[in-house]
């Protein structure tokens, strides 16, 4: 009932007219025929939620904003999931986690006042960074996903923080970096979990007004879509300005002076980049300013773009997999060698795919590459 | 920055700190060592919880993470020695996992001294009680860690 009152009304999900496009262009539901966003919904408005909330399937939608697209009445479906699992996992509900959870523990784990982390350890020789600045550089998870994901998958994710600086240092930037910057909280507020949420978001704006920073940039596209909305849009922070660093390059591309590349590429729009934020120039105009880079576009792009198949380590099943499969094919038809996303995640997610011995392996078989670290060597000097 | 050391002492209380400490042991070896202690009336530190596992190759990073989530002190991870996991190299597959544990456990700021590796066999009763009094001696040193929040030091 407590659903169906505020949940239903907050999220337009009363104005459904259960037409069902939603679930014809869920890319889950492709993959899952059990899965259908309308049914859901259906089922919030006139059974009150009650098998929805201990539903399984509830921690499988990407919320990736696609159907939300194709809605003809505008239900954000996202977020109706965001709060039917608020709900839910009130009630002791949960889905199934990647990795035995790992990811998330660290992530809960950052809400405790007391932690002291260790993460600049990256910082290095090459690249310059400053106590305090008036940009700063919000790392994220990197760190961590360099610790778990680095052996397996055999790429640093690292490097996207350390081709940022050097971006960033290429501006004349000497960012500042936090010491104990926490996670941004992205994952756990789409996952219901709103006081942990919380809690995270109060001790990285402590940190945030101690460093006195009036810019921050991020090379990660979950990072980018929280701190803006979710931070200062939601709060009405007027004394910070918060950019993904592809809107900085975009910017000050005149400042650039970039090494000919020949290189055939595609790009994934993250959809937190790209229909959350509606960032989709910024990443193509800085990489297209690379002499001899030729981006090749994918059937799906911009609006129509497909999820990497796996948000907020939750969830992840064969769905995800054939997602992800079909996308990786999807860009090495593009007759591209390379695929560049803007977010680490989505690059993790691609690699994990792409690993075993799959008959279909050769189809899925193209480069990954972060948006970062193709700017950064292209970097004359 | 790691973790600044802590008096063993709770202010509030005044009280000795007494460590929470969990230990996953695997069912074949360790568990059973630890079973053999117990038969043998062994004298060793009580302040320690079991959890056994088929195999200490099954203890990934999450495991152990969330030990330290819910506020464990320190966390020992044990198998059985080398050549003799009932699944033949789940303890390989371990010391792997346990790496990469180390290594976040490190990031995230902790000493990493809180958590360890041991190979205990069914027969080795008295090491078990070793390994239990050195680990116990070990993180009653470096004291309460940060998220546990029954020592408010
Ligand atoms: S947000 Fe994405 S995954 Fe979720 S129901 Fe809509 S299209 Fe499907
Ligand atoms: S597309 Fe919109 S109106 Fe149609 S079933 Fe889905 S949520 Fe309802
Ligand atoms: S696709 Fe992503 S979430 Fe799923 S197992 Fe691979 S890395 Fe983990
Ligand atoms: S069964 Fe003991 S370590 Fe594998």
């Amino acid at each position: 009932m407590e659903m169906a009152v505020t949940e239903l009304k907050k999220n337009k999900a009363l104005l459904c007219l259960e037409c069902g496009k939603c679930t014809a262009v869920c890319p889950i539901s492709a993959y899952d025929r059990e899965f259908s966003p309308r049914r859901m919904l259906a089922e919030g408005i006139f059974y009150g939620g009650g098998d929805l909330i201990s539903d399984k399937r509830l921690w499988s939608c990407l919320t990736c904003l696609l159907c939300s697209e194709r809605c003809p009445v505008d239900v954000r479906y996202s977020e109706y999931m965001k709060g039917v699992r608020e709900i839910a996992q009130k009630q002791g509900n949960w889905g199934e986690p990647s990795h035995g959870s790992a990811l998330l523990h660290i992530m809960e784990m950052m809400t405790a006042p007391k932690l002291n982390q260790n993460r600049t350890g990256w910082i290095n020789g090459n690249i310059k960074t400053a106590e305090k600045s008036d940009v700063l550089f919000f790392t994220g998870c990197l760190p961590y996903y360099e610790d778990f994901f680095a052996k397996d998958f055999d790429f640093h994710p690292i490097s996207i923080a350390v081709d940022t600086v050097r971006i960033l240092n290429h501006l004349k930037i000497k960012p500042a970096v936090l010491p104990n910057e926490r996670c941004c909280g992205h994952d756990l507020y789409w996952l219901g979990k709103i006081d942990e949420f919380n809690k995270l978001r109060e001790l990285n704006l402590k940190e945030f007004e101690r460093s006195e920073a009036k810019t921050i940039v991020t090379a990660c596209a979950e990072c980018a879509y929280t701190l803006k909305e979710l931070y200062v849009k939601k709060l009405g922070l007027n004394s910070i300005e918060v950019k993904h660093i592809s809107e900085l390059v975009a910017e000050n591309i005149d400042r650039f002076k970039f090494k000919d590349q020949n290189l055939k590429i595609t790009y994934q729009d993250p959809c937190r980049l790209g229909r959350h934020l509606n960032i989709y120039d910024s990443p193509r105009d800085a990489m297209k300013a690379v002499p001899g880079m030729d981006l090749n576009e994918m059937p799906h792009n911009k609006r129509g773009s497909i999820c990497c198949g796996t948000t907020n380590w939750m969830n992840c099943g064969a769905s995800s997999s054939r997602i992800q499969k079909a996308r990786l094919t999807e860009a090495k038809n593009t007759g591209a060698d390379t695929l560049v996303t803007a977010c680490p995640k989505c690059q993790i997610h691609f690699r994990c795919s792409q690993c075993g011995k799959g008959k279909d392996k050769e189809k899925t078989d193209i480069k990954l590459k972060d948006f970062t670290n193709i700017i950064a060597s292209a970097i004359d000097g | 920055m790691a973790e600044k050391s802590v008096k063993t002492k709770t202010k509030k209380t005044g009280k000795k700190f007494i460590p929470d400490i969990v230990a996953f042991a695997c069912n074949w070896c360790s568990y059973a060592g630890a079973d053999t202690a117990g038969v043998n009336r062994m004298q060793y530190s009580p302040n320690f919880r079991v959890i056994r596992t088929m195999c200490s190759g099954r203890v990934t990073p999450g495991f152990v993470l969330r030990a330290l989530k819910l506020g464990a002190d320190g966390v020992l991870v044990s198998g059985c020695h080398f050549g003799d996991c009932h699944y033949i190299f789940g303890n390989y597959k371990a010391v792997e996992q346990f790496e990469k544990t180390k290594k976040l456990v490190k990031t995230l700021g902790f000493d990493e001294r809180r958590i360890r590796l041991e190979w205990v066999s069914a027969a080795e009763g008295n090491r078990w009680a070793e390994v239990i009094d050195e680990f116990v001696a070990q993180i009653t040193e470096l004291g309460p860690s940060p998220l546990n929040n029954n020592h408010k030091s």
